[in-house]
């Protein structure tokens, strides 16, 4: 596969099978309902058709049942939750009704499915072809030779080079995105009519990501199967969907195609999704946010809207009644009493309910820019040993970072970008010193951190700190909240009795919107968003000047996403807090940061100001990142596909780390890592391109 | 004179840590709520039940004290050599009731023909009447079975009475408590909420699986207990070994010995295992190494090979010293104690491998990241975030490893390295039995009795570690 720019392909495809209604759907599901042992229904009253060639987006936030619903379908629910009533009936036959020896056969072969973490659902001790060969041997009539050239021709289709290579390695030689193209082609290995894809993407890069949205659609349009595609992201709905469902709490809520969703939301809830994702044009406003959290599955009301309690629009009806499932004239339906009672008056489109005040606010900070450096760092180095041997002598090292330089001034925030494995989050913690840097040299506030002892670092401790990924691994279950927060005053001497530090305790939780009472509870009794921001409240007890964020709501709904994000700009705000914003997510770096840096391999390759280096990218990196993006609008965009994948940081490429994936490569390229080039004030890029 | 033997203040000591856990615990609680499911589970607290019994004999047998001599020697009061234990006093019927030889379970004759002097002077060859079973009886030929029929059934009936006065007394106490509680301060009080409470919370008692499983199983446990008490006043329930003692006494006995050594052994291995296994998985590096290879010499070597040769040279060092022992039982103690040290020494590894594993997964999650980039000290990190988040394992290991211990001495006994010959124990009854399942007709009951009690108590031991168990897996109680 060599890269290339192709336009977006949607345009091209998705017209021809939406046109061809009038047969029968392949898939179409009525009434299904789902229910746990207590009789909650999980999934409740959920009706939808697919037709050929078509994909259908289920699009809903974590534990809205959209997982549960493909479970359903291929009755593979685990113990304890069953299917109430409902039919599904997959070109005519019913599946819900089959009998288990029957329904085996349907299971990877008229109706496939591929799960969203590649890596566990291939078996680690049975090479690939073997794999693919299994289901050709179940849902074919081949036999003998014939199933391994099959196996390889279907390699050869997802796009694996080198195919009867790889058809005998085993899974762990490959990488994340070549399993999940190992995923489909054992799919497609028993010809399905319609394949249920659950968060194909969602454990991998954006640029990988793009390639295996990218293989799907090409397939579809190839064998014209439907998909049932489930995910939480907006933009991969953007790209892949024809039709779309957008489920709440077990209930789709509203259903309408593409273009009807994207160019007007009907039902509050979606109208808020849209809203809450970040992106350029909001830089300075909050996001909107939708108070609370998804509700428990099993908690869910039958007698009322279930989105009620988070809703604004929400009054006396929503409460008493539950919406009815109504269609308007342009085939669009909703499950919102807005529609049902009236009409008319909710043209509010989604635009009207976010603005605030703090707009103004925020304009005001813009204007002053200091310009102390509050974090200097210079030619950071952190390498790994690699250790062999009964002696264990260091045979080489992974570079995973590599000479990286950054200032920080205060009251500012830096996004550090990057896919996984280009050392970002190693950056974060060698700053930290957490893990120790092999070279170079971090100041903070003027203090040399490297090599420095450990009472000085101490000292240091209470200025810096970082927030975690994973709100779920970063409290420890076994302590109250209370003493979650304490432990950082108690080990930097922050306070000096214990009033004094539990009414810091009671002000900490106020300030990041928690309430007071919540400090004798335990974090499992706590949300993954509530979670974040006990995080935060730990950090900020020891009057920290900059704070690390590594990937901070990477882990949280879109919803949640925003508040969290809203919380740490309004901290910014009122405590003049610096940022290190360590992400993947292009679009929370538009909406929080003022400088980007952008990471490969251990290094830097471009940095400049966040508007620049996100609208006038020069870095041919940088470039393919922002396109893989999937933006919701969707539109007219010219898309740059990056082949292959990061190589390893134990061997990184001769030259010019990127010059195996990049499409400008030179001669030179491949000779000598390019130095910096100054491509505007305060932008500047590692690349041969503009070395002039 | 009461007599604190070694293990003595060990068992003491444990029970102590018991109370003081379970009162620490009772104020957290996410402590108290998995406990609350064992007390949830009808096989946990039937399998407690049963596991209580013995602890109960255990401890019995574990008061110590010299019974004083009736006659003084210069006004000084004088205490026998023999130490007794509060359970020789209260069995001290079946201790004394000696026979011969062999005699089986309920038997009136002993096992064996001999020959007997007749009043007349003829000798005759048949089998003679035992000294004390079944003495009572004119004839046992036609006698026999219709008294312990009668005895058993006496003794059930007895039995159930005192299971339904247990059962009785305890509603009482739950009456009571229940009574006391409202009076806690800021409790609403007043008589008829107060009864409305009691009737409320009594109802909600009886409606629990398990408390109704454990009432039937206290009925029942009454019944045979009332059975065999009575028998055993006039039988020998379980027949008698080579030199005519009671089996059942024997077999009582062997009960402090198994819990000795599955507790001690636990306590003593237990801060080898702990210890070691958080250092390596935590600071890795040379601690790690040099941990790693002293678990895996130490692994390597035959157990039961270190453990024999360790015991010999024990036994030989006491051998040389008996200055050292004001009694016999003392000595016997100090070998059991040492065996316990010993079998700890060499069998704190596999637990201590477990530990290592889930630290090393522990300190890679981001709370401890956390504490570190706050600059807490590493003594801290591990007693604040290491220790709470691996108790688990522990907990589940130690009742694990109990049975294996108890499983343990009965081989080391059987190889000859196991306890003193004066110590009663599983694992001597069993090396008894060696001879007596070879000869002809065989004697079974030793064996049987000796396979019985061990099969209960570790059945028990292992049902209650795997509900709790289950009970302290999060994955498997997520509602």
């Amino acid at each position: 596969m060599k890269s290339g720019t192709v336009s977006n392909p949607l345009h091209s495809s998705s017209g021809d099978f939406t046109q061809d209604l009038g047969g029968q759907p392949i898939l179409h599901v009525e009434d299904l309902v789902t229910q746990l042992r207590n009789g909650a229904r999980i999934v409740d009253a959920v009706s939808f058709c697919i037709q050929r060639g078509e994909t259908f987006a289920l699009l809903g936030e974590s534990g809205c049942g959209k997982s549960m619903t493909a479970l359903s379908l291929m009755r593979l629910l685990p113990d304890g939750i069953r299917m109430a009533k409902g039919g599904a009936r997959l070109e005519g036959n019913d599946v819900l009704a089959l009998p288990e020896h029957a329904m085996r056969k349907v299971r990877g072969g008229r109706m496939a499915m591929i799960f969203q973490e590649p890596g566990l659902s291939l078996n680690p001790v049975m090479t690939v072809g073997e794999q693919i060969a299994e289901v050709l041997k179940l849902h074919s009539d081949l036999r003998g030779a014939e199933i391994s050239r099959h196996s390889i021709e279907l390699l050869e289709q997802v796009g694996i080079s080198d195919a009867p290579r790889r058809a005998g390695e085993y899974p762990f030689q490959l990488s994340g995105g070549m399993k999940q193209r190992v995923m489909i082609a054992m799919a497609l290995a028993g010809q399905p009519k319609l394949l249920i894809a659950d968060e194909p993407t969602t454990a991998l890069d954006v640029t990988i990501q793009a390639q295996v949205l990218e293989l799907l659609r090409d397939i579809q349009h190839e064998t014209g199967m439907a998909v049932l595609l489930i995910t939480h992201d907006l933009g991969v709905v953007a790209q892949m969907a024809h039709q779309v469902g957008v489920m709440y709490a077990g209930q789709i809520i509203e259903q309408a195609s593409r273009r009807q969703l994207f160019a007007q939301p009907l039902h509050p809830y979606t109208q808020k999704l849209f809203a809450a994702l970040p992106n350029a044009e909001r830089v300075g406003q909050p996001l909107a946010a939708i108070p609370g959290n998804v509700p428990p599955l099993s908690a869910a009301p039958l007698s009322a809207c279930r989105f009620a309690p988070r809703c604004e629009k929400s009054w006396g009806l929503c409460r008493e009644q539950a919406p009815e499932w109504t269609v308007l004239e342009n085939g669009q339906g909703v499950r919102c009493h807005l529609y049902t009672s009236k009409a008319e008056g909710v043209q509010a489109g989604p635009a009207d309910v976010l603005l605030s005040a703090v707009h103004g606010v925020a304009q005001a900070k813009e204007g002053k820019q200091e310009t102390t450096a509050l974090l200097q760092v210079d030619r950071l180095q952190v390498h790994f040993p690699i250790r062999q041997g009964i002696l264990q002598r260091a045979v080489g090292y992974v570079k995973a970072v590599d000479g990286v330089s950054m200032t920080i001034p205060a009251g500012r925030t830096l996004a550090l970008v990057g896919e996984s494995g280009c050392g970002k989050t190693t950056v974060g913690k060698a700053l930290l010193q957490l893990i120790p840097p092999t070279a170079g040299s971090v100041r903070f506030a003027g203090q040399e951190l490297v090599g420095a002892d450990a009472r000085r670092l101490q000292e240091m401790r209470a200025g810096m700190q970082m927030i975690f990924q994973d709100p779920y691994a970063s409290l420890n279950p076994k302590m109250r909240i209370a003493e979650i927060l304490q432990e950082g005053m108690d080990a930097l001497s922050i306070a000096r009795n214990a009033g004094e530090r539990q009414s810091r305790i009671d002000e900490l939780l106020v300030q990041v919107g928690l309430d007071q009472a919540s400090k004798w509870r335990y974090p499992h009794e706590f949300s993954g968003g509530q979670r974040q921001r006990i995080a935060i409240a730990r950090v900020l007890a020891v009057n920290p000047a900059l704070l690390i964020c590594d990937e901070p709501t990477s882990a949280l709904d879109v919803s949640v996403q925003a508040q969290i994000l809203n919380l740490l700009k309004s901290l910014q705000d009122t405590l003049g807090l610096s940022y290190l914003f360590i992400t993947h997510n292009l679009a929370v770096v538009e909406y929080l940061a003022h400088e980007v840096y952008v990471m490969y391999l251990g290094r830097i390759v471009e940095r400049g100001p966040a508007k620049e280096v996100l609208h006038f990218p020069r870095h041919p990196y940088t470039r393919a990142l922002l396109s893989a993006v999937p933006k919701i609008d969707g539109e007219g965009m010219k898309s740059v596909r990056l082949p292959g994948e990061m190589p390893s940081p134990s061997r990184p490429p001769e030259g010019c780390h990127f010059h195996a994936r990049c499409e400008h490569a030179m001669p030179e390229c491949s000779e000598a890592y390019p130095a910096e080039a100054i491509v505007g004030p305060e932008h500047s890029v590692h690349c041969h391109l503009f070395r002039k | 004179m009461p007599v604190i033997l070694w293990t003595d203040a060990m068992i003491y000591l444990l029970l102590a840590t018991g109370f003081a856990a379970a009162l620490w615990i009772r104020k957290r609680p996410h402590l108290v709520l998995p406990w609350k499911r064992v007390a949830d589970s009808s096989t946990g607290m039937v399998s407690l039940l049963f596991f209580s019994l013995f602890l109960l004999v255990g401890l019995l047998d574990s008061m110590h004290f010299r019974p004083a001599l009736p006659e003084k020697i210069d006004g000084q009061q004088v205490y026998s050599a023999e130490v007794l234990s509060l359970f020789d006093v209260l069995a001290s019927d079946m201790k004394s009731r000696s026979e011969k030889t062999y005699s089986a379970p309920l038997a009136a004759y002993l096992y064996a023909k001999e020959s007997m002097e007749t009043r007349d002077g003829t000798i005759i060859r048949d089998y003679p009447r035992l000294h004390h079973g079944g003495a009572h009886l004119a004839d046992p030929a036609s006698e026999l079975q219709e008294d312990v029929l009668k005895r058993a059934a006496t003794g059930a009936a007895a039995g159930g009475l005192a299971g339904v006065f247990l059962i009785g007394l305890a509603v009482g106490l739950f009456h009571v408590f229940a009574r006391i509680r409202p009076r806690m301060p800021g409790s609403p009080s007043g008589h008829e909420t107060r009864a409305a409470d009691w009737k409320a919370a009594w109802t909600g008692c009886m409606q629990r699986k398990s408390v109704r499983a454990l009432m039937l199983t206290v009925l029942l446990l009454s019944l045979a207990l009332g059975m065999i008490c009575n028998l055993a006043a006039a039988y020998h329930v379980l027949g008698t070994d080579k030199v005519g003692q009671d089996v059942l006494y024997l077999a009582l006995k062997s009960i402090r010995t198994g819990l000795v050594i599955g507790t001690v052994t636990t306590l003593v291995m237990l801060p080898f295992a702990l210890l070691l296994g958080i250092a390596a998985g935590y600071f890795r590096g040379w601690v790690d190494d040099l941990i790693q290879y002293l678990y895996t010499v130490l692994s390597s070597i035959p157990g039961v090979l270190l453990i024999a040769a360790a015991v010999l040279m024990m036994q030989v060092y006491i051998e040389m010293h008996p200055e050292w022992f004001e009694t016999s039982a003392a000595r016997a103690d100090l070998r059991l104690l040492f065996l316990c040290l010993i079998l700890g020494v060499t069998s704190w590894t596999g637990l201590c491998r477990l530990i290592r594993g889930e630290t090393l997964k522990l300190r890679e999650l981001e709370f401890i990241q956390a504490a570190q980039a706050f600059g807490v000290s590493s003594f801290r990190i591990l007693t604040r975030h290491i220790l709470p988040n691996v108790m688990h394992i522990i907990l589940i290991a130690v009742v694990m490893d109990f049975s294996s211990l108890v499983l343990a001495e009965a081989v080391l006994s059987y190889v000859g390295v196991g306890v003193d010959p004066t110590t009663m124990s599983f694992g001597t009854l069993i090396n008894s039995a060696r001879l007596e399942m070879g000869r002809e007709p065989m004697v079974w009951w030793t064996l049987a009795a000796a396979f019985g009690f061990m099969l209960v108590l570790v059945l028990a031991a292992n049902l209650f570690a795997d509900v709790v168990r289950d009970a302290f897996d999060p994955r498997l109680n997520q509602d």
